[in-house]
Formats: structure tokens, sequence, C-alpha cells
């Protein structure tokens, strides 16, 4: 937009207000990163400039791996988000595939449906869930995760899968299905390939929001090693007298990581995901 | 389809359902309760605290939301000139909004921090303050405490969903209307705001809909605390569900978000249908 406008109206323009951005988006991070290489002895020394590191220590990570859960939250988290992706992914596939292609009876009605499941939040249903998840004795297991995550992640996922499938012309399949393979068979070998770039989208999706859940995994994993990496970190490392801060932080950090390395790779396929499902439509 | 709706239905469609019904009895945890019928609803509108609940969650959401919204434009605006380590500084400023809210929250706990914020240090090194501030501990303070953390997460997404909007302008759109002797505030409002005016409406019905649902924030902060000056909606359902072990009441509670959320989930579907055709 600015193209042409020389090096000082850009400088106030653009870089000095992408700057200030930077600063209020970035800082709690630098703060949490910080923190987390602090001796706690030294957090509690108030003469200390608390914006640096006065004398660096990796004991807050070595802590958290010998004298806390951690190890087993990363485990819970992992299992839990890679099978809540997979099943998300598989019903999605289908969903998304028949709103695209499929004209049958209330197909209009379901997409309809599909999309206001998207927007019914986890606070709406966590009580009368948890009442299902007791009846099912499922508490503190993994499914009842793997069963209740893919609720919140299905609809988006179907939703931008449809956008993909629209795109991809209806003659690919249908020259293979005149040449005698089934709808089956022209969708897994001819429309799939042609769909990765949603899929990764979708998956990706998935797996972070399912990395990232909090209210669910609260309610049915309270149980000591069964949590995910944020319930664990919010519930057993504060302790209601004394704050462990470096050690928090370093399992906020870690906990982070994960989801901050995976969308600095894709965040041109997420801008370009969000266009094509959600916001077209 | 069928694996899908399946677990739609039983994870989602059947509690929802159960939901109802539940705040319609005296259950209590461990407890099978009976019919009251609309006890629950009626005895939470003399309930003070539910009605200052209201009261901070139509706060949280509607003060919030335009920032978000403002800020996240500004953003959108200055992510689509060509800046150096444009997808480093992309990246960077999302972060806020994709990482684990509960993980990043525990950053804001300890900026906020009566003892350790490093906010309330610079003020008084820079001699402005003589007290630390007491960021969440104070009933007056804790709710613009907690706005700010929100606005801070939410900004990310509307400058990337924005963003997305900007980048399906033509650039052919905007020359022309430089060589029609357009100056560049004039672009903006007829070139540029028309693309973006669809995106950015979705954007903030969305953010009003999360944000009137949201939970982790809060129960991370403050956990509705100090004197339940910052409950809201979901935090309340969870006070009153499991650590009071009411969950009929709980239950009616998380249910008096139902018609605000179904409200601007009906605009959002009438307007995007409108946007298709």
């Amino acid at each position: 937009m600015l193209g042409k406008a020389n090096l000082g109206t850009r400088f106030l323009l653009v870089y000095l207000p992408l700057l200030g951005y930077l600063v209020f988006l970035l800082f709690p991070f630098y703060w949490m990163i910080i923190t987390s290489f602090k001796r706690d002895v030294d957090i509690f020394v108030l003469e200390y400039n608390p914006f640096w590191i006065e004398n660096f220590t990796t004991d807050n990570y070595r802590f958290l791996f010998t004298g806390t859960a951690f190890p087993e939250w990363v485990k819970n988290t992992l299992i839990v988000a890679v099978a809540s992706t997979i099943v998300s992914l598989f019903c999605s596939v289908l969903i998304g595939y028949a709103l695209a292609r499929l004209r049958f009876r209330g197909s209009n009605f379901l997409g309809v449906g599909i999309f206001l499941a998207y927007l019914v939040p986890p606070t709406l249903l966590f009580l009368p869930l948890a009442q299902v998840i007791a009846r099912y004795e499922l508490f503190n297991t993994y499914w009842a995760l793997i069963f209740t995550y893919p609720t919140q992640l299905i609809p988006f996922a179907s939703w931008l899968l449809m956008g993909y499938f629209r795109t991809i012309p209806r003659e690919l399949e249908e020259c293979a299905m005149i040449d005698g393979a089934s709808r089956l068979r022209a969708m897994w070998s001819i429309v799939m390939p042609l769909a990765i770039p949603g899929i990764l989208s979708a998956g990706i999706f998935s797996f972070t929001l399912s990395w990232n859940e909090f209210l669910y995994a609260l309610i049915f994993m309270s149980s000591g090693t069964m949590k995910t990496i944020p319930v664990g970190t919010v519930s057993d490392l504060i302790r209601s007298d004394v704050f462990q801060w470096g050690a928090l932080m370093a399992s906020a950090v870690l906990g982070s990581i994960p989801v901050a390395f995976i969308y600095s790779f894709f965040v041109d396929q997420y801008v370009s995901g969000l266009t094509a499902g959600a916001v077209k439509g | 389809m069928l694996p899908g709706g399946l677990l739609l239905l039983a994870f989602m469609g059947y509690p929802f359902l159960l939901g109802i019904w539940l705040s319609l009895t005296d259950t209590r945890i461990g407890v099978p309760g009976g019919f009251v019928g609309l006890e629950n609803f009626s005895d939470l509108l003399t309930d003070n605290i539910f009605l200052q609940t209201t009261r901070n969650t139509f706060l949280y959401a509607l003060v919030t939301v335009p920032f978000k919204a403002v800020f996240g434009l500004g953003l959108a605006l200055l992510l689509n000139n060509k800046i150096p380590f444009q997808k480093l500084v992309r990246s960077g400023v999302l972060l806020p909004w994709i990482v684990p809210t509960a993980l990043s929250t525990l950053g804001w706990l300890m900026l906020y921090d009566g003892i350790f914020s490093p906010f309330s240090w610079a003020l008084k090194n820079w001699g402005v303050i003589s007290n630390n501030i007491n960021f969440l501990g104070d009933a007056n303070l804790a709710l613009i405490s907690v706005m700010v953390a929100n606005i801070w997460r939410g900004i990310p997404f509307f400058a990337i969903t924005i963003l997305a909007g900007l980048q399906a302008v033509p650039v052919e759109l905007h020359e022309a209307a430089s060589i029609d002797g357009a100056g560049r505030w004039q672009r903006f409002l007829s070139v540029t705001v028309p693309v973006i005016k669809g995106v950015t409406l979705i954007a903030t019905l969305f953010s009003i809909i999360w944000t009137f649902a949201d939970f982790q924030l809060i129960y991370v902060l403050t956990r509705g605390g100090p004197y339940n000056s910052t409950h809201i909606f979901g935090t309340y359902a969870y006070q009153i569900g499991t650590v009071s072990a009411q969950i009929g009441m709980g239950a009616a509670i998380a249910l008096y978000m139902f018609p605000i959320l179904a409200f601007f989930a009906i605009l959002l579907l009438i307007y995007l249908r409108q946007e298709v055709n």
C-alpha cells in the first residue's frame, strides 16, 4: 500500500507502529522465557532488574523433568492430540466430501447444523458432558478426551475441507467413474491427493486445538498422572502458598513450543485455509 | 458421514439435551436430583453474584471485542506491507492466539503479580508510583486487567483474518484508483474497506461468541475473584457446578448463555448466507 513512500514516512507509518505491536504482543513471551532461566532465589531479590537474567540456570527445566509429572503430561497430551486429530480427520473428510459433492435430502440442513456445532462452546456443555463421561466410566481415561475433542474439531475441519473439495473439478471424478471406478475409489485415488493441502490445514488445526484445550481436560482428567500439559502446569505447579515461578514458566514455555513451531511453518497455509473454508463459507 | 455424525450426537447433541434436563433438577454431585421446574433459573435472578456475573460477562465481551477488532485491523494493514522478515513477523504476532491460553496466561499471572510485576517495578523505578499495583487483587482493577490479557490474546485472530481478506484485494484496483487520482485515504475507503468489511464483521461475530463463553483466561488469573468481581458465565458455572457440587444450578447458569450465543450465531449464519449468494 505504501510502495512508493519515502523511507521516513515508511518508518513513521509502518515500522514504528509495527514495533509497538511486536513489543506488546511478544513481551509476555520474553518474560516467560527469561523467568524460566532465572534462579528462584533471584526472583525474590527485588533489587535485581527483573527484565534481565542475573544468574543463568537451567535448574527449572531439570526440576520439571525430574521433580514433577511433566514427562507424563507430555505423553498424555501427545496421545490425546494425535488420536483426536486422526478421529477428526477421518470423520471430517467424509462429511466435507459429502457436503461438497453429494446432493441428498437435508444436505443443506446438515451444513447449517455442522456450522452451528462449530459455535457451541465447551462452557455450555461441560457439566452435562461430565455426567455422560461418568456414566460410561471414562473419567481419567484417554477416551474421555478422544471422544469429546472431535466434537469441537469436526465442525471446523469439515467446513474447511468442504471448501477444498469444492475447488476440485467434479469432472475428474466423473471421468474415473465412467472408467469403472466406484465413488469411494474415485474419492480415494483422485480427490484425496488433490485435497492434501486442505487435509494438512485441518490436521494442524485439530492437533493444536487438542494440544491447547483446557476445560474438558481439567474436569475429565483430574488424576495426577493423567493430566495434560496445560492442566498439569496450572493445577500442580501452583500450590496455594508458594508459586514456583521458574518451573511454572519453564513448563509454559515447553508446552507452547510445539504449536509455535508448527505454526511458524504453516502460517501461510493457515491464512489461505481461513479464506478457503471459514470465510468464503 | 456416519462416524462423525454419531460422535456429534453422542457428545454434543445428547449432552445439550441432558443439560436442559439437569437445569430443571436439583442434582448435586453424587446425589440424583428431582424435578424442580424453573426454580434454578428464577433463583439465579435474585442471586447477586449471578447478576454481577451477567454484568461482568457483557462488559468483558462488549469492551474487549471492539479493541481487538480495531487493533487487529491496524495490525493487518501494517502486515499487508512489504516488510523485512515478513514470515517471521507474521508467525511472531500470531503467537498470543495460537499457544495454549492457559500457559500464556500464566505469563500474565506473573506480570500482574502483586510483588513480582515488572510493570510495578518499572513504574516505581521511574518514580511514578510508590507502592506496587494490585492488578488482580483490587476488585475495581481486576476486570480491567483480565480484559487487557484477553485483548492481547485476541488481536492476532482479527489481524490474520483481515489480512487474508486484504490479500484478496486485487492490486489492479488500487492502481486504477490511483490513476483516477484517489489519495491514500480515499483508496482505503473506496477499495479496501468494501473488501474487508465482510471478513471483519464475521471475525467480530466469532469473537463475541468466543469471548462470551470464555473460561480459561479468567480461571487462571483470578478464578472469578476477588469478591466475584471477575466471574463470567463460564467460571461461575464451573464454581457452582463442580466446586460447590450443585450440578443442576451450574447447568442453569451455563444455559443462560444460550440465548445470547444463539442470537449471535444466527446473525452470523444469515450474514454468511448473504455473502455466498
